[in-house]
């Protein structure tokens, strides 16, 4: 096992058991730990229209995605390590429409600053090579395709990444999720622990992605089962992450985006700590993506809070 | 008259001296006294104790013995014929065949043929001595029973009298012709197993010779009424009694040679096409049709019964499964190569080749039903469109051709020859031509709607979805053209895109013989992935929600994870692969240049079976009906069994 490796197990290794049985009345019932005021509703915040009827369609025009997103350092931990990254654009014009989306969350390791840095400089090199190679082209007055295909582009955005934190920050490591979103495709590249969510209007989640983690990979092996993975003393453990210096591949899928409901990015402070089941309800039950994102968030930290909590929530456009 | 063992049978056989039924001069009963019948009790040659009668026919009778040489009870059938009844040439004959009948099984050794144990004569009568088989005859047990047998018990009993009659077929040095199969000869063990029984008119099979009709009307094939005896004669029969088994009916109260007037299916529903396809072709009209012999028979009925899942213990064909060799349910032979692919519709297949013909064929038999003569080479595949074929030549026609008669409808010109496939959409025919147009042609009028310039010669076809079309060049582009002709985006590949592209889930995905499998975002035209082979490619990708498989001349078919964009697996052949890859059921099915159609498992890629021609396959299987049809470049198109 790497020293990398030790050290993210080390840095996060404070158990959800614990965390559950921290169940002390102190828990406060106002919102903790925003480190960031990202939760103040975005101009094109969502107006959904019948907000109790989470599954009718949604009130806007044109088709557009609508994204919020909160984060939080947690209860047990002084410092974020966790960056997350949300671009929303709408081109509306002669005979087209076109949305386009980057989201992204990285969840740093290291210690000793190194991972808050981490994390922020592969989401920076990210967003700086998706735009270059991708964004500006996209909205020319000519526009060409790229040589490159996405999935290409998306790789070496995670390779960029990968030098950025070797040259700014050695020691340092984070996972990155990156979900682009093209009119009706979307790809999401992918290293780590952080997670991709489809979520249908009913709440139902389905994780799009893989964990690059050891205990991930045991359970995928057979060596131990799903509920021995929750409390597996080196479920921090991840085989692949960037910022470490053994070769990896980041894991890249390119599909038709959900043809309604949402997607959640978020790192493990969120989907380790709050059920999937309650995440999906607390989504639904939401009146505006913010909202649902802060509750998540507060979820998360009722919950003991053991780690950074980062969520973006996306809200797809209804296919025509 | 002879008797079969068992029971009576026989009555219909024709006298091969008279053209008359046999049961019209002679009556069945009566021209042996009952009291010129063996009484119980009466010993034969000190020897044979009869016991009963078993059955009574024109000039004898068939009796249970036993055999006293044994202390034990050991039953023999004794077959009896009294030289004394009708004319002496009709006497003569039934003598000969008597005699013959003793040889054959004498030089004979089958475990569903009954053993001979003794022949012998007194005064005007002669006498068989053989193995007693217990059971009963197919004729007796379909008229016993409500309803019809069960399909599959049919298929088994069809697998082993296939092997018997191979048996006889090759047996050294002569090869035996039966000449009577029929539900009446076949006698079902308590075991369950066949045994053939009368051999009274079996003979030695010499080619070319020819004889007097013999054999059971309904049952026998129209060379026989003329004569002819070769083995093929037997396969007739065999096939004539699986549709008697199948069906109920009985081909003697039929029209000779109209089985096809009573299709199987129809009036048992329970029968796979694969099982009736090979009962048509062994009951084809002319010899040459039908199954080269009675092995490849048999391995066409095992495939069925592999697949409804019969113990084949009960068969003793295991060793056969084991390596066991896909045969062609038939075969078709043009005058050149075969390059495009075969289309189906209405029971037909249609297929192109260099021998500027297109050939119309039934699908079940291989039958040719006509030809379409162009001045050039057709690799282009049919399409079929309200019962007219379209497709286009490398004359530069495109061609309507009606598929009932083959006559041309509408003929349309281009500037260059034609390689590409047509698509028909909207009532209107889209196809590429080298001279650099996608040309848009009204199918019922075959005027021109529109043309759309690729400006290069366009050999991939088009693919139309919704209200635009993509097709490649061979300058590698890549088009997304609105039917106005209005191009709505263009991609540029670093070489020729001869592949087809397809559409799935808003994305474009095609081959390049630059050596990568594209997909395309359809609304901007970007790419969203690309999967690098190690060689070019013009084969079609075949798409399913979640893969692609595609061939390629670095010699693999791919199966592609269409969202991770990676390999799930890929298989090796001997050569570059040209053919585009069809999935059918759970199977892909592509041809390769090595010569070989390949069927993978489309999980897996583990080969299940290859099948050999003799020349490069370039052309895409077209698969319909649990058939696959391949055309080669040795010139033939094989109708295979999946």
């Amino acid at each position: 096992m790497a020293d990398y490796l030790k050290k993210y197990l080390k840095k996060r290794d404070k158990t959800r058991a614990k965390a559950n049985i921290s169940d002390s009345p102190t828990i406060p019932t106002e919102r903790v730990g925003i480190s960031q005021d990202v939760t103040k509703p975005l101009s094109l915040q969502p107006t959904i229209t019948r907000s109790d009827q989470p599954e009718s369609r949604l009130g806007v025009e044109p088709p557009q995605l609508l994204a919020s997103c909160a984060q939080s350092a947690g209860r047990q931990r002084e410092h974020n390590e966790d960056s997350l990254f949300l671009l929303t654009t709408m081109l509306v014009g002669n005979g087209t429409r076109f949305p386009f989306g980057l989201y992204i969350v990285a969840d740093g390791m290291g210690g000793h600053q190194h991972g808050e840095v981490a994390s922020e400089i592969a989401i920076r090199t990210m967003v700086g090579h998706v735009t270059e190679q991708l964004f500006s082209s996209l909205f020319s007055v000519d526009p060409q395709p790229p040589d490159l295909s996405l999935r290409e582009i998306l790789q070496n955005g995670v390779y960029e990444a990968h030098n950025a934190i070797l040259d700014h920050t050695p020691g340092g490591g984070t996972t990155l999720t990156t979900v682009v979103i093209m009119n009706n495709q979307m790809a999401i590249a992918h290293v780590g622990d952080s997670r991709v969510y489809s979520v249908n209007l009913s709440g139902a989640m389905r994780s799009l992605t893989r964990d690059h983690s050891l205990v991930k990979r045991l359970e995928e092996l057979g060596q131990i089962t799903p509920e021995e993975a929750v409390f597996h003393p080196q479920r921090n453990v991840l085989y692949r992450a960037l910022g470490q210096g053994e070769p990896f591949e980041p894991e890249i899928i390119t599909a038709p985006t959900p043809e309604s409901g949402y997607l959640l990015i978020c790192s493990d402070g969120l989907w380790g700590v709050v059920p999937e089941k309650e995440l999906g309800m607390t989504i639904k039950k939401s009146k505006t993506l913010s909202e649902a994102c802060q509750n998540m968030v507060d979820a998360a930290n009722q919950a003991g809070g053991p780690d950074n909590i980062s969520a973006i929530l996306v809200r797809l456009p209804d296919h025509e | 008259m002879l008797a079969i063992i068992g029971l009576s049978e026989s009555v219909h056989r024709r006298n091969p001296l008279v053209d008359q039924p046999i049961t019209r001069s002679l009556p069945l009963n009566g021209s042996i006294d009952t009291d010129q019948q063996l009484q119980s009790g009466t010993i034969l040659g000190e020897r044979y104790q009869i016991e009963r009668v078993l059955g009574v026919g024109g000039m004898g009778a068939v009796y249970l013995a036993r055999d006293k040489r044994f202390t034990v009870t050991k039953y023999v059938a004794v077959k009896e014929i009294i030289a004394q009844v009708g004319d002496d040439a009709i006497r003569r004959t039934l003598v000969t065949n008597f005699e013959r009948e003793a040889n054959v099984l004498a030089t004979v050794n089958h475990v569903a043929i009954p053993k001979i144990h003794d022949f012998f004569t007194f005064g005007k009568r002669s006498y068989l001595v053989m193995q007693y088989i217990e059971g009963r005859n197919l004729e007796t047990i379909l008229e016993s029973i409500e309803g019809l047998l069960p399909v599959q018990q049919i298929v088994i009993w069809g697998i082993e009298l296939c092997d018997v009659l191979h048996y006889l077929h090759s047996h050294k040095p002569e090869p035996f012709v039966f000449r009577d199969m029929k539900p009446a000869n076949i006698i079902i063990t308590p075991e369950n197993h066949v045994m053939l029984v009368d051999f009274g008119i079996a003979k030695e099979f010499e080619a070319g010779q020819k004889g007097t009709m013999i054999g059971t009307e309904g049952y026998s094939p129209p060379e026989q009424y003329r004569g002819e005896a070769s083995p093929q004669v037997d396969i007739y029969a065999l096939g004539a009694t699986l549709h008697h088994l199948l069906t109920g009916i009985n081909p003697r109260d039929e029209a000779p040679f109209t089985f096809s007037e009573r299709p199987i299916r129809q009036l048992n529903p329970e029968v796979p096409i694969e099982l009736e396809n090979v009962v048509n072709s062994a009951l084809q009209y002319n010899a040459p049709d039908r199954f080269k012999d009675a092995n490849a028979m048999k391995e066409a009925l095992i495939l069925i019964a592999r697949k409804g899942g019969i113990a084949y213990a009960n068969v003793g064909a295991a060793a056969i499964l084991q390596d066991y060799e896909i045969k062609p349910l038939w075969t078709f032979e043009c005058e050149d190569e075969i390059r495009g692919s075969a289309t189906h519709d209405d029971g037909m297949i249609f297929v192109g080749a260099l021998d500027n013909n297109v050939y119309a064929l039934n699908g079940s038999t291989g039958e040719f039903v006509w030809k379409f003569a162009c001045e050039g080479g057709v690799v282009s595949t049919p399409a079929y469109h309200s019962r007219t074929v379209h497709f286009g030549s490398e004359d530069q026609r495109v061609y309507a051709v009606s598929a009932p008669t083959g006559r041309v409808v509408w003929s349309y010109h281009t500037d260059g020859p034609i390689r590409s496939s047509p698509i028909i959409r909207d009532r209107h025919v889209f196809i590429g031509s080298d001279d650099g147009f996608v040309h848009v042609i009204n199918a019922a009028s075959g005027r021109r709607a529109v043309k759309i310039n690729g400006g290069a010669a366009i050999r991939s076809s088009p693919y139309v979805e919704d209200d635009v079309l993509f097709f490649g060049t061979e300058d590698g582009d890549i088009f997304c053209a609105e039917f106005g002709g209005k191009v709505r985006w263009r991609v540029n590949a670093k070489r020729a895109v001869t592949s087809s592209p397809r559409v799935q889930d808003g994305v474009v995905y095609f081959g390049s013989v630059d050596g990568m499998l594209y997909a395309i975002d359809v609304k901007t035209g970007w790419s969203l992935w690309r999967f690098r082979m190690d060689r070019g490619t013009i084969s079609t990708p075949w798409l399913t929600e979640h893969y692609a498989y595609i061939g390629s001349a670095d010699r693999h078919i791919y199966c592609i994870n269409l969202k991770t964009s990676k390999d799930v697996w890929k298989f090796k052949t001997d050569h570059q692969v040209s053919s585009s890859p069809v999935l059918y059921k759970d199977a892909i099915y592509c041809g390769s240049a090595d010569g070989n159609l390949y069927c993978l498992d489309a999980k897996t890629g583990f080969l299940r079976w290859k099948f050999t021609t003799r020349a490069a396959i370039v052309s895409t299987p077209d698969i319909f009906d649990d058939i696959v049809y391949i055309g080669s470049m040795d010139h033939r198109l094989y109708a295979l069994p999946t």
